[in-house]
């Protein structure tokens, strides 16, 4: 074999072994998800059959019926989870964006003494695990009285979520140059009129990302939730897919169905902003 | 009161919301739950927050083998979880990196794990290592590799392992995305130099592209660190800390003592524990991120 051909061969292995790693690796992170997709369309006799049914013989909406109609096991209130969530997620975002606005732009565009002894102080209130949050507002909650209400959720997720809004939208009013609102300044604009219109809307698409980035942790946050709502007028979807687990055993077609519903709004959201997500992330913390 | 506000420098009267909302409800919790931590205060019995019983908590929480056990455990399992995101991360990003079409699909695969609530993980992750109905015994019996169901999470360390894999699953793209977004990042012109000058791709690997991402990692590394306390959803769903404590985490056994138990002052006193380990990885891995910063030129 003369030593042009062993190049190509090992040219074309390469390519192979490439090829291959990328294909398990894939897989790996495709399988799980599309696993639980599956089997929420197949009847549960199909999930719990020994052998295992490896191709599905027929596909049923069945568990979707079932949890919209609220009837079968249990009877999980699917819709009631849902709106809480949505009314939960939205607010406390909105709410989070708007502090975290002022915040990074204070941030961004003001010199003052302690700026990183700030900025460190916010981002260790981000570190506190939520089970040991919870605990004392829990205490807390009880005695003002708002455990189980939309509101002390609400309360809960714009504090968990103003600290890292602020490090996102710090990193993106970073990138607006500062000559820009200076200009608007010196034709007349008031700094508020600056903001409002020069620097905001070159922001728009970071903060917009911030803001889905705000509201996926608050529609997928379980410990906080699980110990403040007690009853189906505050539970939200991470707490309600507690309810097909029984004693001992778990409604696992019932359970795909409701975590194919939590997915499809997450899915929709992640892929609107992945671009800037990235950028702001890695903007904000490598010049930061 | 409006005056009271006109008078402040502008950066505090910006900052003052998110200030005001932090103390409310992080930072006063936290102090009522220092105080508790010294009561033997227990949910079922209210007056008991009113006696003081001195470091009694702490001094039992430091004799606790169980908890202990705990504290090694999230530690053992942070550093293999973050290790190993870490390795594989880099290693998919290079993989990606080096594609050439199709590449924004498999970014936007790539990040399919980061959109699933831990929760959902935890669940997901049960059902595929069910000994039962589960995925993976499936598989494994099926191909014939074994004839009886391995009880993945009954044993103490395949629950582990379980655990740390559901872990890596979720939590590698997080890694991946930064790192690919680093590699975008790195300038062509001293790779080609090195090239030039005869140097291995390892030896340019090594040499001019890992020093470019150490930021990226380090900015990885700090996200999750942020929170790292999204592994109690799964463990509380895999295994909920058995069998026999086997799988015990400190966030586990917080819950159990806080909430199973109703014992709020040793629970809290835990609490602070694990809060302190939580701002350590923090501290710890901002400020080697400002180092490596550092060390690239950006002024910190």
């Amino acid at each position: 074999m003369d030593i042009n051909q062993q190049h190509r061969f090992r040219k074309y292995g390469l390519k192979l072994a490439h090829f291959l790693a990328l294909f398990i690796a894939m897989s790996i992170i495709c399988l799980p998800g599309l696993w639980v997709v599956l089997n929420s369309f197949r009847p549960t006799v199909e999930i719990m059959a020994k052998p295992p049914v490896w191709i599905p013989e027929k596909l049923s909406l069945d568990h979707y019926r079932a949890m919209f109609g609220a009837v079968g096991e249990g009877g999980v209130p699917v819709v009631r989870y849902f709106m809480n969530s949505l009314v939960i997620s939205i607010t406390s975002t909105v709410i989070a964006i708007l502090i975290g606005i002022a915040g990074g732009y204070a941030f961004a565009r003001y010199r003052f003494r302690g700026k990183s002894a700030i900025f460190v102080g916010f981002m260790v209130t981000r570190a506190v695990p939520g089970v040991a949050l919870s605990l004392p507002l829990f205490i807390v909650f009880a005695k003002v009285g708002i455990i189980d209400t939309h509101f002390g959720l609400i309360l809960a997720y714009v504090a968990m979520n103003v600290p890292f809004s602020i490090w996102l939208i710090d990193g993106f009013f970073r990138q607006v140059p500062r000559e820009l609102a200076e200009a608007a300044e010196i034709d007349g604009c008031t700094r508020w009129q600056a903001f409002w219109k020069v620097e905001f809307p070159v922001a728009k698409a970071g903060i917009a990302s911030a803001a889905i980035f705000a509201f996926l942790t608050s529609w997928n946050e379980y410990a906080l939730a699980s110990q403040l709502t007690r009853s189906v007028f505050s539970k939200t979807m991470p707490v309600g897919l507690l309810d097909f687990t029984s004693e001992f055993t778990i409604n696992w077609g019932g359970m795909c169905a409701l975590a194919v519903l939590m997915i499809i709004p997450a899915l929709i959201l992640t892929f609107i902003v992945q671009k800037h997500l990235i950028s702001g992330l890695t903007f904000g913390g490598i010049k930061g | 009161m409006t005056r009271l506000f006109r008078r402040l420098p502008p950066w505090l009267a910006l900052l003052l919301p998110a200030i005001v909302i932090l103390l409310v409800v992080v930072l006063v919790p936290l102090l009522l739950s220092l105080y508790s931590s010294f009561t033997p205060y227990r949910l079922t019995r209210p007056e008991t927050l009113y006696k003081w019983i001195g470091e009694y908590n702490y001094v039992k929480v430091a004799t606790d083998a169980n908890f202990w056990w705990a504290f090694g455990r999230t530690v053992f399992l942070l550093t293999v979880a973050l290790n190993l995101e870490m390795l594989l991360g880099l290693g998919l990003a290079l993989l990606v990196n080096k594609v050439t079409w199709g590449q924004r699909g498999l970014r936007t695969i790539m990040m399919f794990p980061m959109m699933f609530s831990p929760i959902l993980v935890g669940f997901q992750f049960k059902f595929i290592f069910n000994d039962n109905v589960g995925l993976v015994n499936n598989a494994l019996q099926s191909l014939g590799i074994t004839d009886q169901a391995i009880a993945w999470l009954v044993d103490g360390k395949l629950a582990m392992f379980a655990i740390i894999f559901a872990e890596v699953w979720m939590s590698t793209s997080v890694f991946a995305i930064l790192i690919l977004a680093g590699l975008f990042a790195i300038p062509r012109d001293p790779l080609e130099a090195a090239k030039v000058d005869g140097c291995t791709p390892w030896q340019s690997f090594r040499h001019i592209s890992l020093p470019f991402l150490m930021p990226f990692i380090y900015i990885a590394m700090a996200i999750r660190s942020l929170d790292v306390a999204r592994a109690y959803d799964i463990v509380q769903i895999m295994t909920n800390g058995g069998p026999a404590r086997r799988t015990e985490l400190l966030w586990t056994l917080i819950g159990r003592t806080g909430y199973v138990d109703a014992k709020m002052g040793l629970a809290n006193a835990m609490g602070y524990i694990s809060i302190f380990l939580a701002i350590f990885f923090t501290v710890y891995f901002f400020r080697k991120l400002n180092a490596s910063r550092a060390a690239l030129g950006y002024n910190a």
